[in-house]
């Protein structure tokens, strides 16, 4: 073959080369987000669908589901006792400690994202387990009467969703509550 | 390879333990790196490493549009307008794949010139350019049902016309070509049964044509690639190693390449396409200028030169197949045309022929031939399609057969070293680009 | 660049075959161009224009033509009218949308960001029988699908075919619930003339006059938009992308070269 460079040519014909084909890998990593990013939720997955639910039909003691963002919502309207014995738990009892108060808006309405934070299963309504909250039918997780975590594999509390009360009888779910709606009234 | 006395040596003991167990590092050294490659070629044959890397866009950008399509009559046309509005970048990866295709045939048609010109198809490469137009055939295929799933007007009405080709063969057997036609649909017309199964086949088709690509270039690498000069290579001084010599060429090439398709994709990115496949498809109304996509403009032009459905299909068939006799229609032992004077000029006339046919492909049937500019030809379209069909079938069966036997070729160089040390230096590719 | 000035010839040849088309005695009228803020490679929305244009086709299209794949969300999102999330919310808030209540009764709620715009008719018939039998088309993608889409003719279409109206020329007959307009093919439309009079729609302060011809000029930004909601994302990625690629062949070529210098070839 025909070629034989000295060492100053190498050099540089190795710095273009080095340089040019970074500059080809680079763009071609950055080429790959689009590919990965277009299996996240879409837009319109993503626009936060709100979901109204009348609660008059609801009974005390009563636990009745719903659908928000494809997930189950449990709406649970609490006894007297229920409430007292979720308000009474010491925190120390508790794997992912957090009071009553601060997952109910109004103790009586106890509203759940129904997913086990374990593996992703629905808790059973008629199972309620150790702690009269839900039993998990998969692999045994006991939540209480405030859907806390007491007993099983699950490492958390079951999530509180956004919701709104509109009135003393229409709940949205999906919607910032009152107090945190934040968004700007403008002119128009 | 042929002229390749090169081969690989395995130098750790992993190569070594491997090399004896399953080769593959001496297939990539001895093919891709260390592949003695004539060093005389000019951007001319970049396209086929083009074409590998259109394949991989079309291929990977299909996947995922295919994650988010819903092939559906109901629901087609509203999946695809999902995946431009809400899907994250969808805009993006679908008008990569509509402007990829088109992209594709441009690569693929200066591919076939370049081979036509070079006279890549002769001994001893007339598999590997067999192989080649059963990938274009593919591609074509590919090509039209993709073009069907968004559902549009012309999507759906391309479909049909398309579908009834088939029906042309009830001329010669009465009921054989309607009874395939309703197979081919799955019902009485162009149907959501329709939609379905082309959605299938448009995502296998591509890997049939992966696996032919495969043997493509392995028919490539047994006579090695041919050049701008035509002639064998004769000794090592003839070639350089593929890499880095060739792996920078083609990269710098295929960099050019991909900023031409991204100025269809970012700035024009419907411009190859046709507005009427904007409207959802409707089958009690056909849309008033049915057109196919641009590469196929040619072969509709020849489609229609005939006032008769089997004959007008049979030339459109013939027109492609008729290249894979070329490489035994033309028999003049030199390859390259840059030493054909004579058949160079018939070979610029033939491209002036098909690009014609494309321009007639495009215009509505009647009236006289519009020209650029808007230039009209005192010639009527259908006499100017007929007279442009006979000259495109006569180039390979009568011109060239004539041309190769009496024609006297220049004399051709003894080498390519010496060819290239008489430019002194001075890139051949200027002079080969002609 | 040998490479490039083939390539740009190529597309060149191209564009000029892409508007070889036929036409008739009733072809219609070559639309004479506009000037809009959207074209060109650096071409953007003007947002004010765009919120007019949702104004009129909310008090004038819409009472005919849907726009099914748009949501009120839209209206907020990056790149188009870029109305407030909260001026979104309530431009929902004021249309009707059929759900089921509890106990599984039809019932209309106030709309949502996320609920599709309204269509005006229950189906294709209905829109149909109230239309003399023909059917208003839906405008989410109109521009796209007309006169050679967004990089053809399509807004200008438009533009005249909704100020274009005219008397039928002699010789030129008009059908019986028809309208004689010379930019639609066979310049017979169904459509009655959508923009009659100046000051049809009210603006709030601030914005130009309502004539007729400013209205269908916004009218059609707001529908070319809608056609394109990501246009603005496009083209600025667009030129990042083509800087970066220049950036890279000329590194490319440079390199090249220099690989190639020693080779006789």
């Amino acid at each position: 073959m025909a070629h034989a460079p000295d060492n100053a040519n190498v050099t540089r014909r190795d710095f273009l080369l080095v340089a040019s084909q970074t500059a080809a890998a680079v763009g071609g990593v950055i080429v790959l987000w689009p590919f990965i990013d277009q299996m996240n939720p879409a837009a319109d997955m993503l626009a936060l669908r709100e979901v109204e639910f009348d609660l008059s039909a609801v009974q005390p003691g009563q636990i009745v589901t719903t659908e928000w963002q494809k997930k189950p919502v449990f709406i649970r309207r609490r006894t007297p006792e229920e409430i007292k014995a979720a308000e009474d738990t010491q925190l120390s009892d508790l794997k992912d400690p957090q009071a009553d108060k601060d997952r109910v808006q109004r103790p009586e309405w106890l509203i759940l994202v129904a997913t086990c934070t374990h593996l992703g299963c629905i808790p059973s309504n008629l199972f309620k387990g150790d702690y009269g909250g839900w039993l998990c039918p998969c692999h045994g997780s006991h939540y209480d009467t405030s859907g806390r975590i007491r007993k099983g594999p699950a490492p958390r509390n079951l999530a509180v969703p956004p919701y709104q009360f509109v009135s003393d009888t229409k709940v949205v779910i999906g919607a910032e509550p009152k107090a945190s709606a934040s968004a700007p009234a403008e002119k128009g | 390879m042929a002229h390749g006395n090169y081969r690989y040596e395995p130098k750790s003991a992993f190569a070594k333990w491997l090399d004896t167990r399953l080769p593959i590092i001496r297939l990539v050294d001895e093919s891709i790196v260390q592949f003695p490659t004539p060093k005389n070629l000019n951007f001319w044959f970049t396209f086929g490493g083009i074409l590998t890397f259109m394949l991989a866009v079309q291929i990977v950008s299909g996947i995922v549009l295919a994650m988010h399509y819903v092939p559906h009559e109901t629901m087609a046309f509203d999946s695809v307008e999902r995946i431009m509005r809400d899907v994250n970048y969808g805009w993006l990866i679908r008008y990569i794949h509509s402007n990829g295709a088109s992209m594709f045939f441009i690569a693929v048609y200066i591919h076939i010139f370049r081979g036509l010109y070079y006279g890549s198809y002769k001994a001893p490469r007339e598999v590997l350019w067999l192989l080649g137009i059963v990938i274009y055939l593919l591609m074509m295929a590919t090509g039209f049902l993709g073009y069907t799933l968004p559902w549009g007007q012309m999507s759906f009405w391309g479909a049909t016309v398309i579908t009834n080709f088939f029906s042309s063969i009830d001329q010669v057997l009465p009921g054989v070509g309607s009874a395939i036609t309703q197979w081919l649909w799955g019902s009485f017309a162009v149907d959501n049964t329709t939609l379905q199964r082309f959605f299938s086949l448009h995502y296998l088709l591509p890997f049939v044509i992966a696996g032919v690509v495969v043997l493509h270039v392995w028919a490539l690498h047994v006579p090695g690639n041919n050049n701008p000069l035509g002639i064998d290579v004769k000794s090592p001084a003839d070639t350089v190693p593929f890499h880095p010599y060739y792996t920078i060429k083609d990269l710098f090439a295929l960099a050019m390449f991909v900023l031409f398709f991204s100025y269809f994709i970012f700035f024009v990115p419907n411009f190859l396409g046709h507005a009427d496949n904007y409207i959802p498809a409707n089958r009690l109304v056909t849309p008033p200028h049915i057109v196919p996509e641009w590469y196929y403009l040619p072969f509709y032009a020849i489609l229609r030169s005939v006032p008769d459905q089997l004959a007008g299909v049979v030339l459109m068939f013939g027109a492609i197949v008729i290249w894979a006799f070329l490489p035994w229609l033309d028999r003049s032992h030199v390859r390259s045309n840059n030493f054909r004077p004579l058949n160079r000029q018939f070979f610029f006339i033939l491209i002036g022929v098909v690009w014609i046919l494309g321009m007639l492909g495009a215009q509505t049937p009647d009236g006289n031939f519009q020209f650029y500019f808007g230039i009209e030809v005192p010639i009527s379209k259908l006499l100017l399609t007929q007279i442009c069909t006979i000259w495109y079938f006569a180039h390979f069966i009568i011109i060239t057969p004539i041309i190769s036997t009496m024609e006297k070729p220049l004399p051709v160089p003894e080498s390519i070293a010496t060819a290239v040390l008489a430019k002194g230096g001075a890139p051949a590719a200027a002079k080969a680009n002609g | 660049m040998r490479l490039l000035a083939i390539a740009s010839l190529f597309a060149l040849v191209l564009s000029s075959g892409a508007q070889a088309a036929g036409g008739g005695d009733t072809a219609r009228k070559h639309p004479e161009p506009q000037s809009w803020t959207f074209t060109g490679p650096f071409g953007t929305f003007d947002r004010q224009q765009l919120q007019r244009g949702y104004q009129v086709y909310k008090e004038v299209c819409a009472a005919c033509h849907g726009m099914k794949l748009l949501s009120f969300r839209n209206l907020a999102q990056p790149g188009g009218p870029e109305f407030s999330a909260a001026q979104a919310k309530a431009l929902a808030a004021g249309v009707q949308v059929a759900a089921l209540n509890d106990a599984g009764e039809p019932i209309e709620r106030p709309g949502t960001v996320a609920d599709r715009f309204p269509s005006p008719y229950p189906n294709e018939k209905a829109a149909r029988a109230a239309n003399n039998n023909a059917l208003p088309p839906d405008l989410s993608v109109i521009v796209k699908a007309r006169a050679h889409g967004i990089e053809g003719e399509g807004p200008d279409y438009l533009y005249w075919l909704l100020v274009g109206y005219s008397d039928p020329p002699p010789g030129e007959t008009v059908l019986e619930g028809l309208y004689y307009n010379p930019y639609f093919e066979g310049h017979q439309i169904a459509m009655p003339p959508p923009l009659a009079t100046d000051g049809q729609v009210t603006w709030p302060e601030g914005n130009p006059p309502a004539t007729k011809q400013q209205m269908a000029k916004d009218v059609v930004a707001f529908l070319t938009w809608a056609s394109e909601p990501h246009m603005e994302d496009r083209k600025a990625m667009g030129v990042k992308v083509f800087l970066f690629l220049v950036f890279l062949c000329v590194l490319l070529y440079f390199a090249y070269k220099r690989q190639w210098k020693d080779v006789d070839h």
